[in-house]
């Protein structure tokens, strides 16, 4: 019985169609993945099934019954519950204040038996939590639990999971989906939004493939292969850019030396912990690792924005530890942010963004020439085929546009070493091969790069050496060709290096 | 979905030229009904008094000079503001640092060391001094802001209460009028009166003053390293820092030169209009600046046309109260009323809006987008 | 001695009862996520319209109530323009201030324009617990506003804020207003009830000088008291119990300044050190409480759906 049915939904944000007449529906009992790329239209869909948006067109049905979802309560109200990449939860109240927040009873606040509630609740549930700890102090798996637990709390028969398993190392990972199992056995349906193959295939019973707002179809999971899968969900058999093997003779120094940093985190809790690296001259040396093992902390640190506790950082043989970033770009190391947002001014134009590290250079006794600003504006807007006007404002860019005038800026100057956390999140597939292949030539022409990711596909594709990140050390330094995914993936979960 | 509504709103990126003036001229009409019901209710007629408060003002030469009068003060605060506001620093103390700059005009402007001097040094000097004041007395909140993470929305607020105590401390200690007995200073040096730019009028040299900050904050806004780093620190403090431009230290210059140029306005309404030091010199200059400065759009010559506008308002207000005996605080609830309007009106401007009744097709407030 | 700091003690709760209810006004607001800068105009308008309605009616407690009603319209102003708008709150509450000031000012002069002597009324009186002690007298002859404030309001509104479920509501609206959406909770409601309630306890600050202090409406009467309670909300972060230390340091200081001035001591510096004073103080006060002071994390920014 389809417990959840949508029908011909469409949804328009301007002139993107996001969702295209997309038809869905989920058994109960069942997990069900939802299959795409990034922007092909899942999160939308689900905000919809939320009541987060509202649809143009189409119909849902829960249970048989055609339902109008307008805002969350009214989800929740039809027992469907949802856990986005963003958790909802308060950091400064407790795990049961954020289970009841918007479902409880009563005006009176009652601390002891909202707990208790709670904490039997994640007892039936077998969910391993405590109800008056902080959410503030808890882990990124504890947290995610929090959410899983708020949602059955409030009777869920269906739960929504938006890519659960971005911000999880393997071994929360299998927790998660040994829960999802439990749950699934008492009649739970789960939506299991993602991008990641083997999950889906490990965990769904069923899959609906979207692509670019479109349903490409609905499949039983065990009667396709990942290879099948993959080419349903971009819709050609393969995909990203073709390595070209060129070992060139490597220097004896390195470019870039990172000598054991230690660094904070916001909260003021150690992030990283005496990492070491070395990049040299042609060469991409990727960090991998699962998000919120100290990515952050170290690609602002190599950028010059985050003070370290110890340590020393030296390029070329200047050290330029405690440097500000102007002296870090003077250095010669090319940074590129990790949110494209915090880089870059939105309000401003793509020309006094271009120009926003190297003001000194457009200055002219106090005045500002804003017609060389404009005029190497429009150079590299064409060599780096941006689709923008030097005096449009950044913030109007899509994503891709947004990444490729952060890469103009850095690489128009030839840096000696590049820093590229994250460099396609959130970018189509268009615009990942235009990044990817940049880097690559980069590393033709000579300079360090140093790539930080958490798409491992990504890092095998384009590193020559791979290092691994774990609570924030580095756990491993592997060569490309004898890295393989299972070997990442041990090191990414904190197994040591000696041990693999 | 939208065929029941009466008017429906859509976001869109770009918007016309011609869509800005227009939603403020919605706005002025807006505020001008709203302020109408206040007339009636004391008992005027409000196309009478809208006359006396907006036509009337400018239909002479003596009231046109005196809005211009009232504008330099409001100007000069203006420009001090957008000088704070753009790099995001909120300086809510322009009020205090125009006393500051108040200040130092008196103390040289009546002190026997200066009294003799050419105005062709003494007025510059004062204006450099009050300048400095001004600057010194957004120092600390400055400080604060940039070292210890102090807000100054709330600093700047408590020092301009600080300085009105210093202000009422001098002038009824140091400065007390031996003659009068009232907490007034004595008068300033002749030498250190503004010039009078039109005879009998009491427009005077203040006024050139304010119109040169305005070309410089234009200038400086627009033309130098130095305002677009301000620009990008104001609108993003994090991209900024990642950028390598020194965000503390851009806060910290944008802090003083507001402070400097809300000092200014102080020396301008001391040597300008007043000559000797009361408690009451400004009416909340400093903080109608803030108005002034937002619906200005942080631009220079919209924070031009805004004062212009506000010292109309101030000027018609008391106009409206001599022809007609309505209190002339009309003017103030108009100011606010106005900025309110406008600033709520203007979010508009990303909109398009659409009038679904009026027939099928669409009716949008932009035809063309070229 | 004894009876100076008894005399001292009063005075100071006296002085700190308009500045600590605004201050509870604005913790509420600021508690879920709006800073209302209104607070000096609500403050002033409440003194308005306390005196004008207090004096109209007859009733005093009319004009408390009627103060009250003032500042959760302009609560709901504010509301409209931060919540639903979304505007920047320093310039929309900067905006109510000039408002409510124009509008007081405005409406006084209108209603008692020709009057020569400043209108006045016969204020709340104090109530007389132990006025025979010299101690205990001057310390519990307090308003019944001051009673009500600390033994009633400030345990009540604490108890709101962290035993409710409102008080959840708000508390986490302020924090993180996307988790309050999504557990299908009206944000924009909570801060609409957050400002027009913060509103209410604003007016009702003023209206207690007017009608208790006072007994007339005055131009500068408010005089920075709100721009104080802004400083105290922060000094005791944003917890009303904590707010209420804040309000008594400031007021210890204001009332000492008074005292030393009534009895007329020759003092080697100007009496406005003293005014001035707690102002200084309170800037002291945010500098140290500064660095371990949790902002509302969602404060200042505007709550959208997407």
């Amino acid at each position: 019985m389809n417990i959840v049915e949508m029908k011909g939904i469409k949804k328009q944000f301007g002139s993107l169609i996001a969702s295209d007449h997309v038809n869905f529906n989920l058994r109960e009992g069942e997990v069900h993945a939802l299959l795409g790329e990034n922007g092909a239209g899942k999160t939308t869909l689900m905000r919809i099934l939320y009541g987060l948006y509202k649809q143009d067109e189409g119909e849902v049905f829960v249970a048989g019954k055609p339902v109008t979802i307008n805002s969350p309560k009214d989800a929740i109200e039809n027992g469907i519950g949802m856990v986005t990449q963003h958790f909802a939860l308060v950091p400064p109240m407790t795990v049961a204040e954020n289970v009841v927040l918007g479902y409880m009873d009563g005006f009176r606040l009652k601390t002891a038996e909202i707990e208790k509630k709670v904490g039997e609740a994640a007892k039936e549930f077998g969910i391993d939590i405590d109800p008056s700890a902080l959410v503030m102090h808890l882990s990124v798996g504890q947290r995610q639990r929090v959410e899983i637990l708020k949602a059955l709390y409030r009777n869920a028969k269906v739960l929504i999971l938006d890519e659960p398993t971005a911000v999880l190392i393997p071994q929360e990972v299998e927790a998660l989906f040994k829960t999802l199992r439990d749950l699934c056995s008492r009649g739970l349906a789960v939506i299991f939004i993602s991008h990641k193959l083997h999950e889906v295939m490990e965990i769904t019973n069923r899959v609906t493939v979207l692509r670019d707002g479109k349903c490409i179809g609905t499949v039983n999971t065990q009667e396709k292969s990942q290879a099948e899968l993959a080419s349903m969900m971009v819709g050609r058999e393969s995909f990203g850019v073709k390595r070209v093997e060129d070992l060139s003779d490597r220097e004896k120094e390195p470019i870039l030396q990172v000598d054991a940093i230690s660094a904070l985190n916001e909260k003021g809790l150690s992030a990283l912990n005496k990492i070491s690296l070395e990049v040299y001259c042609g060469e991409i040396l990727g960090v991998a690792g699962v998000g919120g093992n100290g990515q952050r902390e170290l690609s602002e640190a190599l950028c010059g924005v985050k003070d370290l506790t110890e340590g020393k950082i030296v390029v070329d043989g200047v050290n330029v530890t405690g440097l500000n970033p102007a002296q870090f770009t003077k250095h010669g190391i090319g940074r590129v942010p990790e949110d494209r947002h915090e880089g870059m001014v939105g309000d401003l134009t793509v020309a006094e963004n271009l120009a926003l590290e190297y003001l000194n250079d457009y200055t002219k006794m106090g005045r500002m020439d804003r017609k060389a600003m404009v005029a190497d504006a429009e150079k590299l807007i064409k060599q780096f085929m941006i689709k923008a006007k030097p005096n449009d404002r950044t913030c109007n860019l899509s994503g891709g546009n947004m990444q490729k005038v952060l890469l103009a800026r850095v690489l128009s100057k030839n840096p000696k070493v590049v820093i590229v956390p994250q460099p396609t999140r959130g970018l189509d597939v268009g615009a990942t091969d235009y990044v990817r292949e940049q880097l690559l030539a980069q590393k033709k022409a000579g300079a360090g790069v140093l790539m930080i990711s958490e798409d491992l596909d990504e890092v095998l594709a384009l590193s020559d050496r791979i290092a691994v990140l774990y609570e924030g050390e580095i756990v491993g330094v592997l060569n490309a060709n004898e890295a393989t995914p299972e070997s990442l993936g041990l090191l990414m979960s904190g197994v040591r290096k000696e041990l693999v | 979905m939208a065929k029941n509504k009466l008017i429906t709103f859509e976001k869109c990126d770009t918007a016309p030229a011609w869509k800005n003036p227009v939603l403020i001229g919605l706005s002025i009409l807006i505020t001008f009904i709203l302020s109408a019901g206040l007339i009636l209710m004391a008992g005027k007629n409000p196309i009478e008094t809208y006359y006396h408060f907006i036509v009337a003002p400018l239909s002479t030469k003596f009231s046109f000079l005196e809005v211009l009068v009232t504008f330099t003060p409001l100007l000069l605060c203006g420009v001090a503001v957008t000088f704070a506001f753009t790099s995001g620093y909120y300086n809510i103390g322009a009020e205090g640092q125009l006393y500051a700059g108040a200040v130092a005009a008196t103390w040289i402007g009546i002190s026997p060391v200066f009294y003799d001097w050419s105005p062709w040094i003494l007025i510059p000097f004062i204006i450099i001094a009050g300048f400095a004041f001004g600057m010194l007395w957004a120092l600390i909140p400055a400080l604060l802001k940039v070292k210890m993470q102090v807000d100054e929305v709330v600093t700047t607020l408590l020092m301009n209460s600080i300085m009105a105590y210093i202000v009422s401390a001098l002038l009824n200690g140091p400065w007390k009028s031996p003659f009068s007995g009232w907490p007034e200073s004595p008068e300033i040096s002749m030498n250190a009166i503004f010039p009078k730019i039109v005879a009998k009028s009491r427009l005077n040299l203040g006024v050139i003053l304010a119109l040169v900050a305005m070309l410089i904050l234009w200038f400086v806004l627009n033309r130098t390293p130095f305002g677009l780093r301000m620009r990008a620190v104001g609108k993003g403090k994090h991209a900024s820092k990642f950028s390598g431009i020194n965000v503390q230290r851009t806060m910290l210059l944008s802090a003083l030169i507001s402070g400097g140029v809300a000092g200014v306005a102080g020396v301008s309404v001391m040597c300008g209009i007043q000559f000797r030091l009361i408690s009451e010199i400004s009416p909340g200059y400093g903080t109608i600046g803030v108005m002034i400065a937002t619906m200005g759009g942080l631009n220079a010559f919209g924070v031009g046309l805004a004062a212009f506008f506000f010292a109309l308002l101030d000027v018609g207000a008391l106009t409206v109260s001599r022809q007609m005996g309505l209190p002339s605080y009309l003017g103030e609830i108009t100011q606010a009323t106005l900025l309110l309007t406008t600033i709520s009106v203007l979010l508009l401007h990303r909109y398009k809006v659409k009038l679904p009744w009026l027939k099928k097709k669409e009716i949008t407030t932009e035809e063309e987008e070229k | 001695m004894m009876t100076f700091i008894a005399t001292l003690l009063g005075a100071t709760l006296r002085v700190s009862t308009p500045i600590l209810l605004a201050a509870i006004g604005e913790t509420y607001s600021e508690r879920s996520g709006v800073l209302n800068l209104g607070i000096e105009g609500t403050m002033l308008f409440g003194a308005f319209t306390g005196f004008y309605f207090a004096e109209i009616s007859g009733s005093l407690w009319f004009g408390l109530f009627a103060a009250v009603v003032s500042g959760m319209l302009f609560g709901l102003l504010m509301a409209l323009l931060t919540v639903t708008f979304g505007l920047n709150q320093h310039v929309s509450g900067l905006g109510i201030t000039l408002l409510c000031e124009g509008l007081a000012f405005f409406f006084f002069r209108l209603l008692y324009g020709g009057a020569h002597t400043p209108p006045s009324i016969e204020p709340f009186e104090q109530i007389k617990l132990f006025a025979d002690n010299p101690i205990l007298g001057p310390i519990f002859g307090q308003y019944l506003l001051t009673y009500l404030t600390f033994l009633v309001i400030i345990p009540l509104m604490w108890w709101i804020l962290y035993k409710t479920r409102f008080g959840l509501h708000i508390r986490a609206a302020g924090e993180n207003p996307e988790a309050v959406d999504a557990a299908g909770v009206n944000v924009f409601g909570i801060r609409y009830a957050s400002i027009i309630i913060g509103g209410g306890f604003m007016a009702a600050g003023g209206a207690f000088l007017s009608l208790c202090a006072l007994g007339s409406f005055t131009h500068g009467m408010v005089n920075g008291r709100g721009w104080v309670a802004l400083a105290i909300v922060i000094f005791g972060n944003w917890n009303p119990v904590k707010a209420m230390w804040g309000a008594l340091i400031f007021g210890g200081a204001e009332a000492l300044q008074l005292r030393l001035q009534a009895m007329g001591l020759q003092l080697p510096v100007p009496y406005e050190t003293f005014l001035a004073l707690p102002y200084v103080l309170t800037i002291i006060a945010l500098v140290l409480a500064g660095r371990n002071a949790s902002y509302p994390a969602a404060l200042l920014k505007p709550y959208k759906r997407e």
